[in-house]
């Protein structure tokens, strides 16, 4: 956000661009890619959706039929509100833990290209290792995690078994692996903070907490917005940890299994593409209001209309 | 002239040297800004940081470790860091000697690279008719692309697998590289740069006469680099690491990516932790090592896009 609020300030201004004419054949390389993989997909499986499909044939045209269905599907809502809770469950710590560990490192402790490579390293990894590693921890006999536990006089804990657990895992994994991403975000305009501000700070009689409070995080404001707003659209589009974690299963009792999961098992283990592609298109729909939503949450403050 | 080919690697020298020097003085000077003289609160931030370090290399350490035990070792009771028999390299040697790790690296390597390579050209061509030429239906194309970027891929991927199956593409290495160069994010963020190129460094060009695509290749992309760099970054960490679609359209193990492929062995050999962890760690290797030898342009390109891959 701040990179293009700088830009807009910078093109708004006085110059007027003299631009040269038709650079349309550069943009038709684009074009062609976006209208076979985009474009195409989007009008293809939106009449997919009014239309009864196996794996290869085409049973015909339903009408609302499928949208019907998935409006009273059970499941349907319950992989929705897995993903909405998962979305929930992650966006908090992976914006607040960035946060303090971005904070941590900008004071200026040295050594910083380790603290930097120990909490981004794991956002390079492949995320079928990430979930290996974490089903290693996560072992319910012989873990790392349990055996601690017990070490310190606690009970074990089913990490992927338990249905109130295994959700709480899936987050576990998630900061670990991407909390890097937004802490080097975070990094990086704290950086752009002008040491100005901190030494009239500092003239005013301010001390640490009052600094933070009242010059650094107020500079944060953009940054975090954008950061959050990332990872809200990020953890809507849950699939690859839990689909890893339990080999294409649900988890214990289908509890973590998001509607990504449900839209590719219907479309490619039961072959119900007509009814998988309706059920895109409503979660699509939802991904759409919970942005914009939080959009609007996020701009309502008053100090938004000035940044934007 | 010959004199300065001495000079040269001495001032280099002596210039990363004050880099250095100045990069402290800026440390101590932020951190006076924020924490003051007080030496105790430096104590406990270290102390903090150095937990939450801690906390974050654990995980990446037990595995690395666990890939050193045979099976036995790996899920005995109590944990030991050190086996009571010793390290052993056995389940490198099996990883090896399966090699089919290698097989996914190297398809991914190709993925990536071609995703990378087809998404950049693609992007940056486009960002710049956007940002620096008229054409008839620019503006409504440029709204058209900003509206793509609203749209998840991940919710079209059953028209887009059927659109595959009539394509003949289901099980080739065109079918996993092509439907993931398509980023309108990126050719936004290549607009949002190109828009801040003087307009003076374009009408020199212009007056000798240069075309758009001279203008293009010898004037907007050499002062372009850093974005291009950026952008090439994030589009191969994503296409490196992406599950979905590889997963959805290979099931040849031979084509298979390193994550779709490690999602299998799981499948395969079950609780095999000690073999898991050792293929696990070499699978990690690639990018880490990239990210040791460009950190601080990785970290530059996270600053400057602000985005992920896809």
């Amino acid at each position: 956000m701040t990179v293009n609020a700088v830009n807009v300030a910078a093109s708004s201004g006085s110059r007027t661009a003299r631009r040269l004419g038709s650079g349309l054949p550069f943009v038709i390389p684009f074009l062609i890619v976006a209208f076979l993989f985009l474009i195409a997909p989007i009008v293809y499986g939106l009449w997919l959706s009014f239309t009864e499909q196996s794996l290869m044939g085409n049973g015909g045209w339903v009408g609302l039929a499928n949208y019907a269905e998935a409006l009273g599907d059970a499941t349907m809502w319950a992989t929705l509100w897995h993903t909405i809770a998962f979305t929930l469950m992650s966006t908090v710590p992976l914006v607040v833990l960035a946060l303090v560990m971005a904070l941590l490192v900008y004071i200026g402790i040295p050594g910083q290209w380790f603290w930097r490579l120990s909490f981004f390293a794991p956002y390079l990894l492949p995320v079928a290792v990430v979930v290996q590693i974490w089903t290693w921890l996560f072992n319910s006999d012989v873990g790392f995690i349990n055996y601690w536990l017990q070490q310190i006089g606690l009970d074990r804990v089913g990490w992927l078994t338990e249905v109130d657990v295994a959700m709480w895992s899936m987050v576990i994994l998630t900061v670990w692996w991407t909390v890097g991403f937004n802490f080097l975000l975070y990094l990086s305009s704290l950086q752009a903070i002008p040491d100005l501000l901190y030494e009239a700070a500092e003239v005013d009689g301010a001390g640490f907490w009052r600094k933070l409070w009242s010059v650094t995080l107020p500079q944060l404001r953009a940054t975090t917005v954008l950061v959050a707003t990332l990872q809200v659209i990020a953890s809507l589009k849950i699939f690859d940890q839990m689909f890893i974690a339990f080999n294409g299963g649900s988890g214990p009792e289908g509890s973590t299994r998001p509607i990504l999961q449900y839209i590719y098992d219907t479309g490619f283990t039961n072959y119900r593409m007509g009814y998988a592609s309706a059920m895109s298109y409503i979660f699509f729909i939802v991904i759409i209001v919970i942005t914009v939503a939080f959009r609007f949450l996020t701009r309502s403050r008053k100090d938004v209309d000035n940044e934007l | 002239m010959s004199s300065e080919t001495i000079v040269q690697p001495l001032s280099l020298r002596r210039t990363r040297q004050r880099d250095r020097a100045e990069r402290r003085a800026e440390i101590r000077r932020t951190r006076g800004l924020l924490l003051g003289d007080s030496k105790a609160a430096r104590v406990i931030a270290f102390l903090i940081l150095a937990l939450f370090a801690f906390t974050w290399l654990l995980p990446l350490i037990w595995a690395l470790d666990t890939s050193f035990k045979t099976e036995v070792q790996a899920q005995s009771l109590p944990l030991q860091w050190i086996p009571d028999g010793g390290f052993t390299l056995e389940n490198y040697r099996t990883v090896f000697e399966r090699g089919e790790v290698f097989t996914w690296m190297g398809n991914t390597f190709l993925v990536a690279t071609a995703v990378t390579v087809i998404t950049v050209i693609i992007s940056a061509l486009a960002g710049y008719a956007f940002s620096r030429t008229i054409f008839r239906g620019r503006r409504a194309l440029l709204a058209l692309t900003i509206a793509l970027i609203m749209v998840p891929g991940q919710i079209l991927i059953v028209p887009l697998f059927k659109e595959m199956v009539l394509l003949n593409a289901v099980d080739t290495f065109v079918g996993v590289i092509l439907p993931q160069t398509i980023a309108p994010m990126m050719v936004f963020i290549f607009k949002q740069y190109f828009d801040q190129v003087p307009q003076e460094l374009e009408d020199a060009a212009r007056v000798d006469g240069a075309g758009n695509w001279r203008l293009f290749w010898s004037i907007i992309l050499p002062v372009s680099r850093p974005i291009v760099t950026a952008v090439a970054i994030f589009v191969f960490i994503g296409a490196w690491n992406n599950f979905m679609w590889p997963f959805i359209i290979t099931n040849n193990p031979d084509l298979m990516t390193l994550p779709v492929g490690l999602s299998t062995v799981k499948n395969a050999y079950g609780t095999i932790y000690a073999q898991t962890m050792a293929s696990a760690m070499i699978a990690a290797l690639p990018l880490t090592i990239l990210f040791m030898a460009f950190q601080r342009q990785i970290i530059k390109a996270v600053a400057t896009t602000g985005l992920g891959g896809q």
